[in-house]
């Protein structure tokens, strides 16, 4: 196609109906610099009753919205499937009052099913984790609870899918499983003050001793 | 002005519009200027170069010099530069004056203001609170005044560019609104509806909690009205980079706007779905629940589609103008686009960026993925190709032609413009990459990790990398600044009748045949509205009313 669509019977032969790709020989238009030339013509165009789309951005849309809905599904499939869940709502605490309000006032390890299930409470304070250091036997699955006792702080646990916001006034909690011995640093993730930096615990995983 | 001259108004701002945009360009390239200063201190500190010593008579900490780089780069870098810049595509695109221009030098003095007010807390090391300032950390209070009065300053800038088009519109009752000046608007509706949030939260809880009026604060609540803020302001970076790309770039590189329809239909998308999906940014949050953020993430995936649409019509558009400057082949066409015009350059160089940065925010996006991304390293490695290249590149490469129309002087040395992007991009690259490694490896945000106990050897060559490429890009943006600094300055000026033009593109199908639909803005803002009010009003309702003000301040 050329480049004259300004003259007054652009709108009978519309111009886009028209796929602008002929096989990507469009021809260099020596004109189209020269711009505009017809006069203005007295009536406007009519409008469209629908948008007019190129048949390439039609399929595209396809793909894009099929991209979209098959992301949510895997999104879903996580969730669902493979209980891979982000943090939800866990109940609301008193920042101020940490050290008399149990279970905070006591953080630390507390066993659910020995060897298998164990809670984890930890206090965020500027700039460390209390506890900092935990021990739990491997194959535990250990149900890790946390809040602030000042700012805002985060809890990235290493090599796991725990990652989450400790926020002052909130109760933070997600899961792991541990299934490998070795040591896990946790680090704050949020900026909580010139200490920040230094803010960090580990978890070490250990082999459970037998006929324990 | 009818068919087919829609899109092509002779109007030319005249000196005082040029003047006043020019105002607006010296205020976001100083923001600018001082604000990457602190970028290589704070890359090479994750390289293991602490150049903060040398320093101290500019900032007492890594954590002062990265709220600075913050606020002035992303706060007000992009909102001085995007007020001026809709400010001329509004008044060329409707081919007129601003009807009030009082209201809108009001709006831009109170920013001023609103910037030396923040600009003395944050220089004197009293709101070294980052750019997200989550309470309970606690600012000056002349900081939280200062964000206070850059908002509502746009806001009245934005009011005045609605009373500027009600008059058009008044006049011209049957013509498509044309497009540029149609996206300048949407911009700034998108920015006023999202600024509710942060107004909110500043205004109700933060301020009256740092002047002492009352002692306590919801952090939970204060995040949440954050970020109903946070993620529709990064449309508020993209949209005038979108509107460049979609009319203002295939003028440049030869070619036609693809459709104007979609075009409309992506800001329309943009303006609804930007702001009902805040929780996003949420999803390792305690205090809401996990249903509610799983429906922000499907509203996030609805957003995504937009930017799909915005790829295609872009990469169209650009294709026809380089098909018919005799570019062939598959790919072939695109060396036929005028890649040594600075301007054409940066943006495409922006959009290369943005391609990975798109990707990143898809997964950014997705619920159980965020889990091992949040806060680390990821987040910035993500946002420097999003509001620092695909936003921040095209404003320079808008700034190559912006600059010497207001001022009347031609771009000084464009081949330094020319290799300043290029050195940029390459940073980039190099910088982002390593970024988004090592995040993924653990490593957390917003942490001087050159001194950090937990850093293991496995990140030392990431973080190295990290170090090269922000100084790269340092180098790349400097020069790009002295560009634009020195054609404002110079003496130099285009002989008369020379000069450039701002470039507007036609669209291939008449803009006036685009559906009468596209054009209303009535149903629209209802959508918002009903939009907003479903995805947070029931959570929202549930926090507001059980608020908890337990958290008094604490300085950092």
């Amino acid at each position: 196609m050329t480049d004259d669509t300004d003259s007054q019977d652009a709108s009978a032969q519309d111009p886009a109906d028209e796929s602008p790709w002929p096989d990507g020989v469009v021809e260099a238009d020596e004109t189209f610099h020269s711009e505009e030339s017809a006069d203005p013509p007295d009536k406007l165009v009519e409008p469209d009753e629908h948008v007019h789309i190129d048949a390439y951005e039609k399929n595209w849309i396809r793909i894009a919205i099929a991209t979209l809905i098959l992301f949510f599904i895997a999104v879903l499939f996580a969730g669902l499937a493979l209980g891979i869940q982000v943090p939800s709502d866990e109940g609301r605490v008193d920042p101020n009052t940490l050290a008399e309000t149990p279970p905070w006032s006591e953080p630390g390890l507390r066993t659910i099913v020995e060897g298998e299930e164990y809670d984890m409470y930890i206090v965020a304070s500027r700039f460390s984790f209390d506890p900092n250091q935990v021990a739990v036997p491997r194959g535990a699955t250990v149900n890790i609870y946390s809040t602030s006792s000042d700012v805002q702080h985060g809890f990235i646990l290493r090599d796991t899918n725990v990652n989450m916001m400790v926020i002052p006034g909130q109760v933070s909690k997600l899961s792991a499983k541990f299934d490998k011995v070795g040591t896990f640093d946790f680090v704050c993730q949020e900026y909580c003050g010139l200490g920040h930096a230094v803010m960090f615990g580990q978890i070490v995983v250990e082999e459970p001793v037998e006929g324990e | 002005m009818l068919k087919g001259r829609t899109l092509q108004p002779s109007y030319e701002l005249d000196k005082k519009e040029k003047h006043f945009v020019g105002w607006h360009m010296l205020v976001a390239f100083s923001a600018l200027a001082l604000g990457i200063q602190f970028g290589p201190l704070q890359a090479l500190e994750h390289a293991g170069v602490d150049l903060y010593p040398q320093f101290e008579w500019l900032v007492n900490s890594y954590y002062q010099g990265l709220s600075l780089h913050g606020v002035l780069n992303a706060l007000i870098w992009t909102t001085f530069f995007i007020t001026g810049f809709l400010t001329l595509a509004l008044t060329k695109g409707l081919g007129r004056s601003l009807k009030y221009p009082v209201i809108n030098w009001v709006g831009f003095l109170t920013m001023v203001v609103g910037l030396v007010t923040a600009a003395i807390p944050l220089l004197g090391d009293t709101a070294t609170v980052l750019y997200t300032f989550y309470p309970p950390m606690q600012a000056s209070s002349l900081f939280y005044i200062g964000l206070t009065l850059v908002v509502v300053g746009s806001w009245i800038e934005g009011l005045g560019m609605y009373l500027t088009f009600y008059g058009w519109r008044k006049d011209n009752p049957e013509l498509r609104s044309p497009f540029v000046a149609f996206a300048s608007l949407i911009t700034m509706v998108l920015w006023q509806v999202a600024t509710l949030g942060v107004a909110a939260e500043i205004l109700v809880l933060l301020l009256p909690w740092s002047l002492r009026f009352v002692t306590g604060v919801d952090p939970e609540l204060a995040r949440t009205l954050f970020w109903f803020f946070g993620h529709p302001l990064v449309y508020f970076w993209l949209l005038p980079a979108y509107l460049s790309w979609y009319a203002m770039l295939p003028k440049q590189t030869g070619g036609k706007m693809f459709s104007d329809s979609l075009a409309r239909l992506s800001f329309w998308l943009f303006l609804i779905l930007s702001t009902p999906l805040g929780f996003h940014h949420q999803f390792t949050d305690p205090g809401i629940p996990s249903g509610w953020k799983l429906i922000h993430a499907a509203l996030t995936y609805g957003v995504a589609f937009p930017s799909f649409l915005t790829l295609f019509t872009v990469v169209a558009s650009l294709e026809y103008g380089a098909r018919k400057r005799g570019g062939k082949g598959l790919f072939g066409w695109i060396r036929a686009l005028p890649w040594t015009d600075p301007s054409v350059n940066a943006q495409l160089l922006a959009g290369i960026l943005f391609l990975f940065g798109g990707i990143g925010g898809i997964m950014n996006a997705s619920y159980s993925v965020n889990l091992a991304l949040h806060n680390t390293a990821w987040i910035p490695g993500h946002f420097h190709l999003t509001v620092a290249s695909a936003a921040t590149m095209t404003f320079w490469g808008i700034s190559y032609w912006l600059v010497p129309y207001v001022t009347g002087k031609p771009l000084w040395k464009p081949k330094i413009a020319l290799a300043g992007n290029w050195i940029y991009f390459g940073g980039m690259l190099i910088f982002s990459n390593a970024m988004h490694t090592v995040g993924l490896l653990g490593a957390p945000r917003r942490t001087p990790l050159g001194t950090a106990p937990y850093v293991p050897a496995e990140w030392s060559g990431h973080l190295l990398r990290v170090g090269i490429g922000g100084t790269i890009m340092y180098i790349g943006a400097m020069l790009i600044i002295v560009v634009v600094a020195v054609t404002a300055f110079r003496r130099k000026r285009f002989p008369e009748g020379e000069g450039v033009e701002i470039p507007i593109a036609e669209s291939l199908r008449d803009a006036q045949a685009t559906p009468l639909w596209l054009d209303r803005w009535k149903p629209w803002l209802l959508a918002i509205v009903v939009l907003i009010a479903l995805a947070y009003g029931p959570q929202l309702f549930e926090m507001i009313t059980s608020i908890q003000n337990t958290s008094p301040g604490f300085t950092p």
